[in-house]
């Protein structure tokens, strides 16, 4: 059998950014959950806060490790089996990853430091900065990386010369027509993320009874937030979508699994797409509510894909799936947040068993949405790397082997299985031993450690 | 008279330079202690030496992304054919470089399984200081090249050269993490790290002649370079300096100067880069393509200049804070996060 390199770097590459992308969709989010708690605690002097925080960087700190390592091994991955895509877009590419080193990357690694083994060498403005910074510095790095990811998927402010790209317009080529809505929409995603985490630990130990004045207050903390973000979500990912199907109408008319160009198209909530047959099989459809979302009329005319030729086509199977259990996974999200509201306003937020199970049901359904998300995306996006520039199929590199190809992609899928493992074992075990494990005393500068403050006793009363 | 023009490349060639030479000289240490790790005295000493580098070693590291993606920006052509004509190394290098990651932080949650993560640490820190070594040896040495593409095989890199480069590096970083442990411990450690600083010095020194003994027979360009007339006398200082700094690093060893044998083994490196350079100079891939000839545009240069001499400073500042936040000695009770 003939090993194909293009297939398996694909492949390779899939996984590892889908590896990936879990750690940052966890760690942006927890990272400002993690300043928050510590401006809380620097401003209430309330040891809940500090517990708490200290039990949620110990997680941050393994999951941002895994991230770290996982993002290292994408970025020259890029270079080893996608060297003709780096050399054609280096103008563009390679500045904007390098900002994002220079901003991002260096303040992140050198105030983790800090933040983990800062607490009793700094006065506590320095600790909380560490956080500020830390929380920052994740966000700076989501700009950098939703801009390169965006330019490859709507092409701007650039000209080709000698099949090379060359920048015209950084204006235009960083805010490029798709940034906006997928930056707000990958930050929303990761801040949902950790709050849906977040909420299922909390519900967990209501269930457990154990660690309550902790699991209250962070149950309360992050259901509001996602009462909030759950509908803005929505809303931006409609935005998201609106523009998607301005620039990249190919992959819309695959989210939709709709073949024919024609009026008044239905929302599809159920098909099985048969590229060979260019048709679905069991369409269950709301009439005319597709034309209504994508035109704003329920008349509207949308493209269908037999408008573009078999060879430039996404294939449709996967993205008009991975679109729907995005979405399905939005609407549960929804639905959460506002019976949490619903709960909340009748006071029995912290006594509904059922609604407890529920939240920690939900702790993997996100994690699950973002990486559906980005299956629809990036699928969606082939055969194109650089859409309508470059095929996926000529950016290999030249002299890539199967075997090679093959050996690596073994390699990363055995390891990434270990740390996977390993990591998820250690955050189980950090949230199994709960905040009351974490001590609350703190030493500041110069000062021995400090007695714990009168606050703290009502909470040592119910350590187990 | 010609305009006073900046050359955009080779401030490029100066800033990706700086980045690669502040990679090797910090992340150095830090893997050097990896490997000095299983030779540590006992388990306390283990404990104690991971957490003179555990707040830095993730910043450290950055440089080499760095590194990395400011070839990409600069010099694509030289990122295009070094990171396919370095598959293995390069997958092997990062392979390593996430077992010792992860062992950072699960090492000190781990209690079965320490000895696991105790081994993911020190061969990771190993094999991924070896094969940074190995990519040297490959770098110097030289790529089958037609137009823009690598056209060589999986295996070019595999060559006695590069292998002698590869343990080079790793008594070289054994060296600068051995002074670091000097200067940033105390008692027993700091004991058992003086005990071993004058054979990891010359074994450094063996490998610092023979590498440069075997450079120039590799190639007769290099050769001219530095044994031509007047050159020899130009470049003469190189070598005698790193003579003297030898002296002085015994010096300091027998007089327990906490500090120095830190200072002089980075002055080693600092040695070794230049003679690197001089030799290799103005080829960024050999045997013939300059740093002009890889270039990215103008545009794309300036572009990133202009960021990067804004926050390389900055950079520099906060990382400087915070060397100086977990400055002194770390000793048996001070206690991290974990």
């Amino acid at each position: 059998m003939d090993l194909d390199p293009l297939l398996l770097s694909r492949i390779q590459f899939a996984f590892v950014v889908s590896f990936h992308i879990i750690f940052p969709a966890f760690t942006i989010g927890l990272a400002s959950y993690i300043a928050v708690l510590e401006g809380l605690w620097f401003k209430t002097g309330n040891p809940v806060y500090l517990r708490l925080s200290k039990m949620w960087i110990k997680v941050f700190a393994v999951s941002f490790g895994m991230g770290v390592v996982s993002g290292i091994v994408m970025s020259f991955q890029f270079g080893t089996n996608w060297s003709e895509l780096s050399y054609a877009s280096a103008n563009f590419l390679g500045p904007i990853l390098s900002y994002e080193v220079v901003t991002a990357f260096f303040l992140e690694a050198t105030f983790l430091g800090v933040l983990l083994f800062g607490r009793s060498k700094l006065p506590q403005g320095g600790h909380l900065l560490a956080a500020i910074m830390m929380a920052v510095g994740t966000l700076i790095s989501s700009f950098w990386i939703l801009s390169a990811n965006s330019w490859m998927q709507t092409p701007a402010g650039i000209e080709m010369r000698d099949g090379i790209v060359h920048v015209v317009s950084w204006m235009e080529a960083i805010f490029n027509p798709s940034f906006g809505y997928r930056f707000a929409h990958m930050v929303l995603a990761a801040y949902l993320t950790t709050a849906f985490f977040v909420i299922g630990v909390s519900a967990w130990y209501l269930l457990k009874q154990r660690s309550e004045q902790y699991a209250k207050k962070m149950f309360s903390m992050t259901l509001w937030l996602v009462a909030i973000l759950a509908p803005m979500q929505i809303f931006i990912g409609d935005m998201h979508g609106l523009d998607t199907f301005e620039h990249q109408p190919a992959k819309v008319a695959a989210m939709e699994g709709n073949w024919e160009t024609s009026r008044g198209v239905p929302l599809l909530l159920f098909a099985i797409p048969d590229s060979a047959a260019e048709t679905n099989h069991f369409e269950i459809g709301i009439p005319r509510l597709a034309s209504l979302i994508l035109t704003h009329d329920l008349d509207g005319e949308v493209p269908g894909l037999k408008e573009w030729a078999p060879e430039d086509r996404p294939p449709v199977g996967p993205v008009f799936w991975a679109f729907r259990v995005m979405v399905g996974i939005g609407m549960a999200m929804l639905g959460v947040a506002m019976i949490g509201l619903w709960l909340r306003w009748k006071g029995r937020l912290y006594d509904t068993p059922w609604f407890k199970k529920v939240c920690v049901a939900m702790m993997p359904a996100p994690f699950i949405a973002v990486l559906a998300g980005w299956l629809t995306t990036e699928i969606g996006r082939q055969p194109w790397v650089l859409y309508e520039i470059m095929r996926t199929e000529d950016a290999l590199s030249p002299s890539l082997t199967g075997g090679m190809a093959l050996t690596s992609l073994i390699v990363f899928f055995i390891v990434y299985a270990v740390i996977f493992v390993a990591g998820g074992y250690y955050i189980s075990k950090i949230l199994g031993g709960g905040p009351e494990k974490e001590e609350a005393e703190t030493e500041s500068q110069g000062r021995a450690a400090r007695p714990l403050s009168a606050v703290d006793s009502p909470f040592d009363a119910v350590e187990r | 008279m010609e305009e006073l023009n900046v050359d955009l490349t080779l401030v490029w060639a100066a800033i990706i330079a700086f980045g690669v030479f502040m990679y090797v000289l910090m992340d150095g240490f830090d893997l050097g202690v990896g490997i000095l790790f299983p030779f540590a005295p006992d388990e306390a000493a283990r404990d104690t030496m991971m957490n003179t580098v555990a707040p830095v070693w993730d910043g450290n590291q950055t440089w080499l992304v760095l590194g990395g993606a400011g070839l990409l920006g600069a010099f694509p052509l030289v990122y295009s054919i070094l990171l396919p004509a370095l598959y293995l190394p390069i997958l092997f290098m990062l392979i390593a470089l996430i077992f010792r990651g992860v062992a950072f932080e699960f090492r000190f949650k781990a209690k079965q399984s320490k000895w696991l993560w105790d081994i993911s640490f020190t061969g990771g820190s190993m094999l991924a200081t070896f094969m940074q070594g190995v990519i040297l040896g490959a770098f110097i040495q030289g790529f089958e090249v037609e137009g823009t593409r690598f056209v060589g095989g999986g295996f070019d890199w595999l060559t006695p050269f590069s292998m002698l480069t590869g343990f080079g590096l790793m008594a070289g970083y054994s060296l600068i993490g051995c002074s670091w442990i000097i200067l940033k411990t105390k008692d027993e450690v700091r004991d058992w790290a003086y005990a071993r600083a004058p054979l990891l010095l010359a074994l450094v020194l063996l490998f610092i002649a023979l590498v440069s003994l075997w450079t120039p027979l590799m190639r007769e360009a290099i050769a001219t370079r530095w044994f031509s007339f007047p050159n020899l006398l130009y470049f003469a200082p190189v070598p005698l300096v790193t003579v003297g700094l030898a002296l002085l690093m015994i010096r300091a060893i027998r007089l327990r100067e906490d500090g120095l044998p830190f200072v002089c083994s980075l002055g080693l490196f600092v040695l070794c880069y230049t003679g690197l350079a001089i030799s290799l100079w103005p080829n960024v891939i050999q045997p013939d393509i300059s740093l002009w000839d890889a270039a990215s545009s103008p545009g794309s240069q300036l572009f990133l200049l202009l960021g990067v001499l804004f926050v390389i400073p900055i950079i520099l500042g906060y990382t400087t804070w915070a060397y100086w936040v977990f400055r002194g000695k770390v000793t048996r009770d001070s206690v991290g996060y974990h």
